[in-house]
């Protein structure tokens, strides 16, 4: 078991701690932040994924829009989220409910703890690459702020189509990486064995993506819930009153900027 | 009974085997295409390298494209090459070699191309540059093109090839994504026309951005195109996926992709979608 409290972790035991089964649920973390959730299903084309839920909430006295990644809590709802990795339909009703909110000038908040968007036979077949793709392409517009956190894992494209938006933060346990270290040392050492030694190779903790500027900042976490819900909504409503002095050109202009410098 | 002992004495027969007969026949005169599996005399292939069986078009390089693909080009960024910012085993060696068979300095090609006197922007991925991976450079050069492209009104024609985002450079690679995604959609909202034409294999993070925000997606004939792996689907839903699933047809029946055109037909194409997207006021 993890002590999630231990300050000084190795990369490896960051990684064990992002995919802690402890971590809050999509629906804990957001009824825990904000207040009135009401969740709003589908993507108006072909289905409603359950690995993305999303809705409308209040954050003070403020309508905002939700968006989180979620994992499912029983078997059967993680049979049917494939385990929190969202199909070509959650990144589509993503992408309604974030133009929506560009429409009626919401903020948006964007929860992700996936280990990447699906890859099954369905998934191909309804174009997970055109689904991620458009999110890439209209994120990168759209007139509101865009705010981040990812709250576990962040795999992949699968994360970075619901994290390129104005700001990205990282609570203490959880990675972002381009792939998994299994995968990772699959591919360089033929033996996804030594995962372990991955994650220190890759750079893939809040720590290090700070460092390199990837990321806006850290969130403490600790055993409380509650704490941890607090912890994040003093962050986002710092994050959006920063964001919210700034003209619509203006924070499209950081935006583009914020990914330019890479 | 003749006939007996003459088979009898052949087949006893000692031949020395001629150690060196192989190595006065030159190899890779004959080819097997990879996707209808007909030999195939190397000449056969032609300039265009297309399989005469099925119209498959073989794994070229930029530059081998390019000598065919355009009237004229002037290069763009040419010597940029890359870091190694996670100082990852092996990296620089694979890299040296990958420049050596290429001629390029990263995955991409980028130039600003005329095709019938019509002015565009043009990026040539190369399959051979470690799978076409995309690392920082080929992020810089393609949201440079863009740029430029934005800047200077004109449209651009992209050939994607990659097995996705290049893991040596980390979340470097992730990061042109979005970078590339965001130069893409300044290009398009200044009403400018972007064409992208999928070549063998067009998979991973390039799928999952450039590849897929064409206003036309072109491919070549029997392309691998897909997001993940064959292997790695086959792992999530433990089952086998048919042969065909992230083929070029399937992906056109599934409405991924508006049209398959063959290689020796790709330069008129474009002369034509060029001339009718041009811009009034150019």
């Amino acid at each position: 078991m993890v002590n999630i409290l231990d300050r000084k972790k190795t990369a490896a035991q960051i990684v064990a701690g992002a995919r802690n089964q402890e971590k809050m649920s999509a629906y804990d973390l957001i009824n825990g932040i904000f207040d009135d959730f009401f969740e709003l299903h589908g993507d108006r084309l072909s289905g409603d994924d359950a690995a993305i839920v999303g809705g409308i909430a209040m954050l003070a006295d403020k309508a905002v829009t939700v968006i989180a990644t979620n994992k499912g809590e029983s078997a059967q709802e993680r049979m049917l989220t494939h385990f929190g990795c969202p199909q070509p339909s959650g990144y589509r009703k993503s992408l309604r409910l974030i133009k929506q909110a560009e429409k009626f000038g919401r903020p948006v908040f964007i929860f992700v703890n996936t280990a990447g968007a699906y890859p099954g036979k369905s998934a191909e077949e309804n174009g997970q690459g055109e689904a991620l793709a458009n999110n890439l392409l209209e994120i990168s517009g759209v007139k509101v702020p865009v705010i981040t956190v990812i709250y576990g894992e962040g795999g992949s494209g699968g994360a970075l189509a619901l994290a390129c938006g104005d700001a990205v933060w990282m609570v203490e346990n959880s990675m972002y990486s381009v792939l998994s270290p299994e995968g990772f040392a699959a591919i360089l050492w033929k033996d996804s064995k030594r995962a372990d030694e991955a994650a220190e190779v890759m750079q893939l903790t809040p720590e290090k993506l700070l460092a390199q500027n990837v990321i806006e900042g850290i969130i403490p976490e600790s055993h409380s819930h509650k704490r941890v819900c607090r912890a994040i909504r003093k962050t986002m409503e710092q994050e959006l009153g920063r964001l919210s002095t700034l003209s619509t050109e203006e924070l499209l202009a950081k935006r583009y900027e914020r990914f330019r410098k890479f | 009974m003749q006939l007996f002992n003459e088979l009898k004495t052949l087949g006893q027969q000692h031949i020395k085997a001629d150690k060196k007969a192989g190595e006065r026949v030159p190899s890779g005169l004959w080819i097997a295409c990879p996707k209808c599996h007909q030999s195939l005399y190397h000449k056969d292939l032609g300039i265009y390298q297309v399989c005469p069986n099925c119209e498959y078009g073989f794994r070229i390089t930029a530059r081998e494209r390019i000598s065919w693909l355009v009237d004229d080009f002037s290069e763009l960024d040419a010597d940029m090459c890359t870091t190694d910012p996670l100082h990852f085993p092996d990296y620089k060696k694979k890299l040296e070699k990958a420049r050596v068979n290429t001629k390029l300095n990263d995955s991409i090609l980028t130039a600003i191309a005329t095709i019938q006197d019509k002015k565009f922007g043009l990026g040539i991925m190369d399959p051979n540059f470690i799978m076409g991976s995309m690392g920082s450079v080929t992020g810089e050069k393609i949201t440079r093109l863009f740029e430029k492209a934005t800047s200077e009104k004109l449209p651009v024609v992209l050939f994607t090839a990659s097995g996705g985002a290049r893991m040596q450079e980390g979340i470097f690679s992730l990061m042109q994504m979005a970078k590339i995604s965001a130069a893409i959609k300044r290009h398009s909202d200044e009403g400018l026309f972007y064409l992208t034409i999928l070549t063998d294999p067009t998979t991973g993070g390039v799928t999952a951005s450039f590849a897929m925000q064409g206003d036309l997606i072109l491919s070549e004939p029997r392309v691998l195109i897909g997001f993940a792996g064959k292997r790695v689907i086959e792992q999530t839903i433990h089952q086998k996926v048919p042969n065909n699933l992230q083929d070029a047809e399937t992906v056109l029946e599934h409405g991924f992709i508006d049209a398959i055109v063959q290689r020796r037909e790709l330069k008129k194409k474009i002369a034509w979608l060029l001339n009718i997207h041009e811009k009034g006021d150019s």
